[in-house]
């Protein structure tokens, strides 16, 4: 075997995160059917681990900065931040979901399997920098969250939400593909740098209409993933159905990517052509942030509530991206960052409170928990409150430098509503306050079961990060700052 | 030569595609299906990827497609009823959709790269040798990552549809 | 006679990515909006397979097989996702798939 076809070692160190998660899932998959089933929660261990080591080589890539595997990935800040995030994110969610899924379906351990995998697309999205790479990480994170959407298979609202995520996710996947192809038609490469460079010389650049074209059936693919109007109505009834600790995980993790591989795209490839895109993100900012805040005011259950939530936090997101500039980006990174933390907190305490057959998903199933279980209950208060943007949270910095890139980028009116929208949202956080703190204990309140071992955990550590990054934004903000400049 | 393949062919993948669309019921669609994929097949020879033509045959036309009639067959699913579109939608609709075509190749023969022509044999490194080559060189990675790919769709297919054995 | 040029396989991709989303958007039988999707891919795999003629390289051919393995492994997933649906419902129509507001 002629040496030259084995990848140089630095190359190996470069994608350590995404080699250590395969093993660690590959691992579960070997070890599933060896297990009796009150054994599996020990998967949930080996996954944990493997998290934990992909962290850490996350850090060790991003000792070896530079392209890997001809130019197919690239090890930057940018990248190092996205992948660190997606794994946080996979950590927290399954805690939240060793003790869920003994109650609901414990004979299968496979699940620990598709949470790894779909981190390992997710990681290859944050360091993609090549169309194809793009397209398979995001079809490696997606089919693994289709499954799990739908993972509890005896429960009608698992298959309809699984159902309707893969239909509309594979649909806007084929229009992504679509606008690859003819990307690939106009500048002859499918290289994100590559790309940048054709578009930016005169005497090679392909005719601007047709590059439109190509970055809006791009825009059509991004938008569904990351959930912005007009390509946000699955995200209720998908989010909605899927088992709570899922919907934890891929209303942060995927979404993360999602953005990250938007960004990159559009700031790096798309740079060129700035002016054609700007005005979509802009009105797509728009519509997301009124849809999901004003949908959000009429909704009951919980989960379509935070999905609702999550929609116009995606909102708040794009408004950074319309920005575009470093400022903005490096808002954007710490707008998700903030955003995972409090979201899966959220969702962490609606695993823990809906019980067998998530029974207990109303608002007002609420009501007393404040009494019941105070701890619970104010660490809930720091997500909300956080979701709302009050200081002293993470998700008040996320607003504010959000809305200072705006207001750097002359975009007065979108920093304008984007705040009057704030406004909506504190109405149905507060309310789910109200009912915590000072309606009388249901039923749903007075049978509560002490927190399960494992969402304590992601409880606290999620308070820990909005707290962290509520007190402290700058141990992030530089981080951000400077991947965000590395990016060109 | 070359033109009248490329007619027949790209007519009998539009009719074929057309009639996976409107047919009642899904086995029919599912044979037109096979007829779209297999004149593709043809119209990639033409363009010079002979290893793709062999793909498409042996993994769409042969694997994928058995797996969407296999399925067909397990739910026993019959035809549909009628949806209940009335006729001046659908008298709209086509002359819509027409127009809609119309446009959409008006914007690529205007505005995409073109070519003299297309001539069989005139490309000929879309063989076996050439896409391995690419394969396990600069395309090691995606290569490498489609395994895990593969790996997901089997472990979720067989976590979602197995029967529990007691 | 008018040659054949890679713009006539365009037109041909766009022709089926316009039949395929017609098939997603109207059809309610959740088989066929599935073999609808596939259309588009197919769709998308001629104007890879054709700039790449163009071009004169094969990078264009080898992300038509990537596209070709993801559509497979897609299907096994949907397929998997739709025996676990009709085995609790009894349906394979997209609009008795209710129970979740759309």
């Amino acid at each position: 075997m002629p040496a030259s076809l084995f990848p140089p070692y630095e190359d190996l160190l470069r994608i350590l995160p995404e080699i250590v998660l395969t093993i660690a899932g590959t691992l579960v998959m070997v070890l599933e059917p060896a297990l009796r089933p009150e054994r599996k929660r020990l998967l949930g261990g080996i996954a944990i681990a493997g998290l934990l080591v992909a962290l850490w080589g996350t850090a060790v890539a991003n000792l070896f900065r530079g392209p890997a595997f001809h130019q197919m990935v690239v090890v930057d800040g940018f990248a190092t931040f996205f992948r660190a995030l997606v794994i946080v994110v996979g950590i927290l969610a399954v805690l939240c979901s060793i003790h869920y899924l003994q109650r609901e379906r414990p004979d299968s351990g496979e699940y620990y399997a598709l949470v790894l995998f779909s981190v390992v697309g997710q990681s290859v999205m944050a360091a993609a920098n090549e169309l194809i790479m793009i397209f398979i990480g995001l079809e490696i994170s997606s089919i693994a969250t289709y499954v799990l959407a739908g993972y509890l298979r005896d429960d009608r609202r698992n298959n309809e939400s699984a159902i309707k995520y893969f239909l509309l996710g594979s649909f806007a996947t084929a229009f992504l593909l679509y606008g690859i192809a003819w990307i690939y038609g106009a500048a002859g490469t499918t290289n994100l740098v590559e790309i940048r460079r054709v578009l930016s010389t005169p005497e090679l650049a392909p005719p601007r209409f047709l590059v439109g074209v190509s970055a809006a059936l791009m825009f059509v693919g991004f938008a569904f993933k990351v959930s912005a109007a007009p390509f946000q109505v699955w995200a209720p009834d998908v989010y909605q159905g899927a088992p709570a600790p899922v919907t934890a995980f891929m209303s942060a993790g995927p979404k993360a990517a999602a953005f990250a591989i938007f960004l990159r795209v559009y700031m790096t490839a798309f740079e060129p052509i700035s002016n054609r895109w700007e005005p979509v993100v802009w009105l797509s900012a728009l519509a997301t942030m009124f849809v999901g805040n004003f949908a959000a005011l009429l909704q009951n259950n919980i989960k379509r509530l935070l999905a609702y939530s999550s929609i116009a936090h995606a909102g708040y997101v794009m408004v950074a991206v319309s920005a575009h500039s470093e400022i903005g980006t490096a808002a954007a990174m710490f707008y998700l960052a903030a955003y995972a933390f409090m979201n899966v907190g959220a969702f962490a305490v609606v695993t823990h409170f809906a019980r067998q057959g998530e029974k207990y998903v109303d608002v007002d199933d609420l009501a007393g928990l404040g009494h019941r279980q105070p701890v619970t209950a104010a660490l809930f208060s720091i997500f909300l409150l956080s979701l709302i943007g009050i200081p002293l949270t993470g998700g008040f910095f996320g607003k504010f430098y959000i809305f200072k890139a705006a207001l750097e980028a002359k975009l007065y009116w979108l920093t304008v509503i984007g705040l009057l929208n704030s406004a909506v949202a504190a109405y149905y956080y507060l309310r789910i306050l109200v009912v915590m703190y000072f309606h009388e204990p249901g039923e749903a309140a007075q049978t509560v079961s002490p927190v399960a071992p494992g969402v304590k955990i992601a409880l606290w550590a999620s308070a820990a990060g909005t707290l962290l990054l509520g007190i402290f934004p700058s141990v992030i903000l530089d981080f951000a700052d400077r991947s965000a400049a590395l990016m060109k | 030569m070359d033109v009248p393949l490329f007619l027949i062919f790209a007519a009998i993948a539009v009719a074929c595609g057309v009639n996976v669309v409107v047919q009642r019921h899904p086995i029919t669609s599912a044979i037109s299906l096979i007829g779209v994929m297999g004149s593709l097949a043809a119209l990639y020879l033409l363009l010079g990827g002979e290893f793709i033509a062999a793909v498409q045959v042996v993994v769409y036309a042969g694997a994928i497609m058995v797996l969407f009639v296999f399925v067909i067959m397990l739910l026993n699913a019959g035809a549909e009823g009628r949806s209940g579109r009335s006729w001046p939608v659908r008298l709209l609709g086509i002359p819509f959709l027409v127009l809609l075509l119309g446009l959409l190749s008006f914007v690529v023969q205007a505005y995409a790269p073109k070519t003299d022509r297309v001539v069989f044999g005139a490309f000929t490194s879309g063989g076996p040798r050439d896409i391995g080559k690419l394969l396990f060189t600069e395309y090691l990675l995606p290569f490498e990552l489609t395994s895990v790919l593969i790996l997901i769709a089997i472990a979720g297919a067989v976590v979602l549809a197995r029967k529990e054995i007691d | 006679m008018h040659p054949v040029t890679n713009v006539h396989y365009m037109v041909l991709s766009v022709a089926l990515l316009l039949v395929g989303t017609i098939g997603v958007l109207t059809r309610r039988n959740i088989v066929i909006i599935l073999m609808s999707i596939e259309l588009i891919l197919n769709a998308v795999n001629i104007n890879l397979v054709a700039f790449s003629h163009h071009f004169g390289d094969v990078h264009g051919q080898v992300f038509a097989i990537f596209v070709i393995a993801v559509a497979a492994a897609e299907t096994t997933v949907a397929l998997g996702i739709l025996i676990a649906l009709f085995r609790n419902k009894e349906t394979v129509l997209a609009d008795e798939v209710d129970l979740l507001k759309w």
